[in-house]
């Protein structure tokens, strides 16, 4: 293993981060703090508990993994994608480091990142409403699985994309409309039977039930689906980076 | 150093054809040696296939056949100890933009696996004019600098095979000559540098040897004095007081030709022949009663060598 550069491509993604500190951290950190204003505040008093707790409490844990999801896809979706556009990919792929190596260096940067920044969040709800952890571990595990799945995904989408339309492509037609309607703000029982059933296509329910499973120790659907199906996506992230090392697709010719 | 066949090649390239998905074939079965510490200045205008070689030697782009091996490791097989020994400077200014000098350069020491030295770091951007400017983002840069800053990185992790993709392209008088001056130092070290150029003055001043690559082929590999003196030769042109209306007679043992407007007298000759003719030819034109005003003399370039030599093939 080639530690050294593993160290070295971590560093310079942690050191972005820092460079544009405001849009990383401060940005979402206020916009979380909005929908707690909207959401939780003044339209959260007018609407009952769900599953036994506070909507504004309820909301914590989707509200995270909304940003959690964003940011983790953007954040390694940009880390390989702007080399790729500069030029500057041409020192990986011709330094003696293994593709596991990249993967690790850029994906656990950029999930470093929005792990920090899920539980900024988590710090800033915590000033709002009243949170209680009934599984802290379990908490943390599905932060830190969920942040690296998707950083992995955003790292696909990075060397998939052969402009800054795609890059956003999808983020925004697609995981964000997932993440809201995968009960990030209510819970799927909600739903008419139909939508529910509808509902369990989405791979997002799956990691917001786990994660709120987590706080609250109510989920949707359970929490041994919800750990199967975001292990799957897991490998099938994985797979797909392989199959992309393997072949060079969209980096080599 | 001219290339010597006993000492193990620091870099073997065989039979490596490359070809690409939508069917152009970029190089047709190129081999090539490379012995340690030599410089090696590979020609050919564009599209023939220097940049595609190098990319393949150092693991950018994929090859299509063959085998290659930098200090006896398969770049596949044994991609990083052979990687490990190679430094690259694209011909695109390809760098970052928002990192300093220093981190950018240090960046790719450590991509390279290689522990911190900053001790190093600054030897090189000392080297490279680069040491007041190492707290500046690299978007600050002129071109030349940034230039610079390539060579840097490149030189960074100590490799012993340095790749000079087009190292002046683009570049100041000023800067190719420092350029120059870097790569003869480190010939000195005892790095091997191939370098690819359009300037082929830079070459004929740099390199040992010359490989002549055009559409895919590698035509020609030949020691650079060699080259000059198989296909070079040299021109004496005699500025006539008197136009003439063609070569006196009697001279058909020397190569004459004379201009159009008979004005001047130009005699070809082999400069390492063991007599060149000169003399003899001076008195003789005296004895005719042939003047001249002025006399010059030209040496064939390596330019004019490499002209023909892809003409011939085109």
């Amino acid at each position: 293993m080639n530690f050294t550069a593993i160290a070295a491509i971590y560093k310079f993604e942690m050191a972005r981060t820092f460079r544009t500190i405001m849009q990383s951290v401060i940005s979402p950190v206020i916009s979380t703090s909005l929908y707690f204003v909207v959401f939780g505040a003044a339209i959260g008093s007018r609407i009952e508990e769900v599953d036994g707790v506070s909507y504004g409490a309820f909301i914590v844990p989707g509200l995270i993994m909304l940003s959690l999801l964003q940011q983790s896809l953007t954040n390694a979706a940009f880390g390989i994608y702007f080399p790729k556009f500069v030029g500057t990919v041409y020192e990986i792929l011709s330094a003696p480091i293994s593709a596991f190596e990249i993967v690790i260096g850029y994906v656990g940067a950029a999930a470093t990142k929005s792990i920090a920044l899920g539980l900024i969040i988590l710090a800033t709800a915590a000033l709002f409403v009243d949170l209680r952890i009934e599984h802290p571990l379990w908490m943390i595990f599905f932060l830190v699985l969920t942040a690296v799945t998707f950083a992995m995904f955003g790292f696909i989408i990075g060397i998939w994309a052969d402009g800054f339309e795609k890059l956003q492509l999808v983020p925004l037609l697609i995981v964000t409309p997932l993440a809201f309607l995968g009960g990030s703000f209510y819970s799927i029982n909600m739903l008419p039977e139909f939508w529910q059933d509808v509902s369990l296509i989405n791979p997002v329910v799956y990691l917001i039930s786990g994660f709120r499973w987590a706080f609250y120790g109510a989920s949707d659907v359970s929490i041994a689906v919800s750990l199967g199906m975001t292990l799957v996506f897991l490998a099938a992230t994985l797979g797909a980076i392989a199959w992309i090392f393997k072949t060079g697709w969209r980096l080599k010719s | 150093m001219p290339a010597s066949s006993d000492a193990s090649p620091i870099l073997a390239v065989q039979g490596v054809s490359k070809t690409y998905e939508g069917g152009f074939q970029a190089l047709k079965a190129i081999d090539l040696e490379i012995a340690k510490g030599e410089i090696f200045a590979l020609l050919g205008p564009n599209g023939a296939g220097k940049t595609t070689l190098i990319s393949i030697i150092c693991g950018i782009v994929n090859l299509s056949s063959g085998t290659i091996t930098v200090d006896g490791h398969d770049i596949d097989r044994d991609y990083r100890a052979a990687r490990k020994k190679i430094g690259l400077v694209p011909q695109e200014l390809t760098t970052d933009a928002f990192e300093t000098v220093w981190d950018t350069v240090s960046f790719s020491r450590g991509l390279f696996g290689k522990k911190k030295d900053p001790a190093h770091i600054e030897k090189v951007l000392r080297d490279l004019s680069l040491w007041e400017k190492r707290d500046n983002r690299i978007m600050t840069l002129s071109g030349g600098m940034k230039r610079r800053v390539l060579i840097a990185k490149a030189l960074s992790h100590e490799p012993e095979l340095l790749f000079l993709d087009e190292p002046t392209a683009g570049v100041d008088v000023a800067l190719r000559r420092e350029m120059w001056a870097v790569v003869r130092k480190l010939r000195e070290a005892g790095v091997t540098i191939i370098l690819t150029t359009h300037y082929i003055e830079e070459a004929e001043m740099m390199a040992d040897r010359i490989g002549v690559i055009s559409r895919g082929e590698l035509i020609l590999v030949e020691e650079k004095t060699e080259l000059m003196r198989k296909l070079g030769h040299k021109e004496l042109t005699l500025h006539l007081q008197e136009p003439l209306g063609a070569v006196p007679e009697g001279f058909s043992d020397y190569d004459l030709s004379l201009s159009e407007d008979g004005s001047s007298l130009t005699y070809s000759y082999d400069t390492n022949a063991e007599r060149t003719g000169i003399a003899s030819l001076m008195r003789r034109l005296a004895e005719e009663g042939i003047r001249f005003r002025d006399i010059s003399t030209k040496q064939s370039t390596l330019e004019e060598i490499f002209v023909n030599l892809v003409e011939e093939r085109a």
